[in-house]
């Protein structure tokens, strides 16, 4: 197999709140080999986010720190590389995109001054070639008469079309990786098919590399080829998409899995089967469980998970999990 | 048949839109624009659409928590339009609303005793200790601990927070209960706790919901009919194992098809719809969604498509099913019109 372009390993990365620091992501690796898609699921407060603002070398400073862990990029070691090559990486050779698409482009300049601004930085283009390549950015991402639109304020335009122009910006350097952080979760369905259809076919023409993090198991199924499940910090699950669905081998994937009803398979109210569920909550990342953090939740917990934290290990082909007692293959 | 417990039709909610230095009328949002249906007591009513499409105006219309620019709602054979809030008081009791963000919608300086027993106070039911106990039972109900009384909002979960709101709707045991985004501010493993739990109220006290959402998977889960929404109009209303199962208008096809499913080895064709959702300050003529119809006619622009009959309660307003809905009612009227007489 080929050198991965990103390779995560036991990434750490504290917060300090009143109470002191916890440890939001603990433990994380993952890898995505060079035009690969990963998806990297889990709930609020499970640390996805803050993985990927690590990656970004963006985690705000404080309350937040990376505190351990390597992180590999191109060959490169991010987190040793001067903050002033670090931003000659961002935008250039990694970017990212946003959930909420208003609250981080800038409202007081075009959406074509934002997309020029990156190129004009990292590749020296003048400004009229920049608003040149600004324009086919936008004909690109599908916003339609991209002459005009440059020229739009962000509060001009739809929220799909404020993606669409996010994404244009992220990917106006033709960046290798791109981290779209709930890219969807703020828009409608019609729309988060567009920008989803319109993120595989510019992954397709650009071989680019797509880390996706999401709440949403079906955009994960549909997307992506690989899949991180986090709870509480950590990686609970690492898995090739299709053998992650087939069967779940973590009992908290199982569990998300299976509270989502199925589309067209229930006959309606009256002859519906209850929704299986998780009971409990989330633990607060200041009382975690000993053990296992899953444990209070998990339906196939045993004594040892209440004195032994799983690591991630190999259960069956390509599907890891930490867990002292899997859910069995198939 | 038995009359329905909620008769709707013809409802209009239109907004002035005010600009400019003088405040002057520039334009008019027709949010819900001529909605009818009913709700048989007992059901789940599910309300579907996309942002904008008036779901959630249209569910606090029928609550007259937004006033009616015209129309008809009736509960259980009364008419509520043109009630004055003293004559609406006793009917609000069994008319409830439970909110998207169980954030916004708790008063943070309240207790849980105080939240709850708000509503007995507004009605002046049960004092002291009566009211205490018809609390704690409440809070048994939703599987809350009797300690959480004393508490704030602040001090619970998401989930626990929207169980609290729960309560509060169905303190006075209402018959209707209108659930407007009940789950979507809740993460993937409580949602289906708290869908759990409203499916268990309906059984448990004989509730009626409108249930609206944007999640269709799980609106497909708790309703007994769907009705979508597009710009202020129903394009199509049926059992929800029907309409899921057999979509009759292309709207509705390309809504179900864009749900992402969690099953990355079926495969599914995919309707990719082009363009945005029209500002409903001008909505395009004719069919609002022709812009963006697959298959939409030359007819499709200049006319309005009505609700078409097409048996088993199922309708939809699209001209593709006219010739059918013709054949349904064999020489009848075929057209049962968006709001029936």
């Amino acid at each position: 197999m080929s050198e991965p372009l990103l390779d995560v390993r036991g990434l750490k990365t504290q917060l300090s709140l009143e109470e002191g620091p916890v440890l939001a992501v603990d433990d994380v690796s993952f890898s995505i080999p060079p035009g690969g898609t990963l998806g990297v699921v889990g709930e609020s407060g499970c640390g996805k986010s803050l993985t990927a603002l690590s990656v970004m070398r963006l985690v705000p400073e404080p309350p937040g720190r990376v505190v351990g862990g390597r992180i590999r990029f191109r060959g490169e070691d991010l987190l040793a590389l001067p903050e002033e090559k670090m931003r000659r990486m961002r935008g250039r050779h990694l970017s990212m995109v946003f959930q909420e698409p208003m609250t981080s482009l800038n409202p007081v300049y075009t959406v074509g001054e934002q997309i020029s601004e990156g190129v004009r930085l990292h590749q020296g283009l003048s400004k009229a070639a920049a608003r040149e390549h600004s324009v086919e950015m936008l004909r690109q991402v599908g916003i339609p008469a991209p002459e005009q639109r440059v020229d739009s304020y962000p509060h001009q335009l739809s929220g799909g079309m404020r993606q669409r122009v996010m994404i244009a910006m992220a990917l106006a350097c033709g960046p290798e990786l791109l981290i779209a952080d709930e890219p969807t979760t703020a828009l409608d369905v019609t729309i988060q098919a567009q920008i989803l259809e319109l993120l595989k076919r510019l992954q397709a023409e650009r071989h680019m590399a797509v880390m996706l993090i999401t709440h949403d198991l079906g955009v994960v199924a549909e997307s992506c080829d690989a899949v991180v499940v986090m709870y509480a910090g950590r990686v609970v699950e690492r898995a090739p998409v299709k053998a992650l669905f087939r069967q779940p081998a973590h009992p908290y994937t199982a569990g998300l899995l299976r509270s989502i009803p199925a589309l067209q398979e229930t006959g309606g109210a009256g002859e519906r089967p209850r929704l299986k569920t998780i009971p409990g909550m989330v633990p607060s990342l200041r009382r975690l469980p000993g053990g296992c953090r899953f444990r209070d939740r998990c339906e196939r917990a045993l004594d040892i998970c209440a004195r032994v934290e799983p690591q991630l290990e190999l259960k069956r082909d390509g599907q890891e999990a930490a867990c002292h007692n899997p859910v069995p293959a198939p | 048949m038995t009359e329905p417990l909620l008769r709707v039709r013809d409802v209009k909610t239109h907004f002035p839109v005010r600009g400019g230095l003088l405040g002057r009328v520039r334009g008019t949002v027709k949010a819900v624009d001529g909605v009818g249906f009913d709700v048989r007591r007992g059901e789940t009513l599910g309300l579907v659409g996309e942002s904008g499409c008036g779901k959630s105006t249209l569910g606090r219309t029928l609550l007259r928590l937004v006033e009616p620019t015209a129309g008809s709602i009736r509960f259980e054979g009364r008419e509520l339009t043109g009630l004055s809030q003293r004559e609406l008081r006793p009917l609000r009791r069994r008319m409830q609303l439970v909110f998207q963000d169980p954030y916004a919608s708790l008063n943070p300086r309240m207790t849980v005793r105080d939240i709850l027993g708000e509503p007995f106070a507004i009605h002046g039911l049960e004092r002291g200790r009566e009211r205490e106990a018809k609390v704690g039972e409440l809070l048994d109900l939703m599987g809350l601990p009797r300690d959480a009384l004393g508490r704030y909002p602040h001090e619970f979960s998401g989930g626990q927070r929207q169980r609290i709101g729960i309560a509060r709707a169905i303190a006075l045991r209402p018959d209707l209960v209108v659930a407007d985004e009940p789950i979507s501010a809740l993460d993937v493993s409580i949602q289906a706790q708290i869908v759990n739990l409203l499916v268990d109220l309906q059984r448990d006290l004989g509730l009626t919901y409108i249930f609206i959402a944007h999640d269709l998977k799980i609106v497909e889960y708790v309703s007994t009919r769907v009705a979508v929404m597009y710009l202020g109009r129903i394009v199509e209303l049926a059992d929800a194992a029907d309409l899921y199962r057999k979509p009759r208008h292309p709207y509705t096809q390309a809504l179900l098809s864009a749900v992402p499913v969690p099953d990355p080895e079926r495969k599914r064709s995919r309707i990719i719809l082009q363009g945005d959702v029209p500002s409903p300050l001008a909505p395009p003529p004719g069919c609002h969604f022709h812009p963006r119809c697959p298959y939409a006619m030359e007819r499709c622009r200049r006319e309005t498509p009505p609700l078409y009959e097409l048996g088993n309660g199922h309708t939809a307003a699209c001209f593709l099913v006219e010739d059918e809905a013709r054949k349904v009612t064999q020489g009848g009227q075929g057209v049962l019109a968006q709001s029936p007489p």
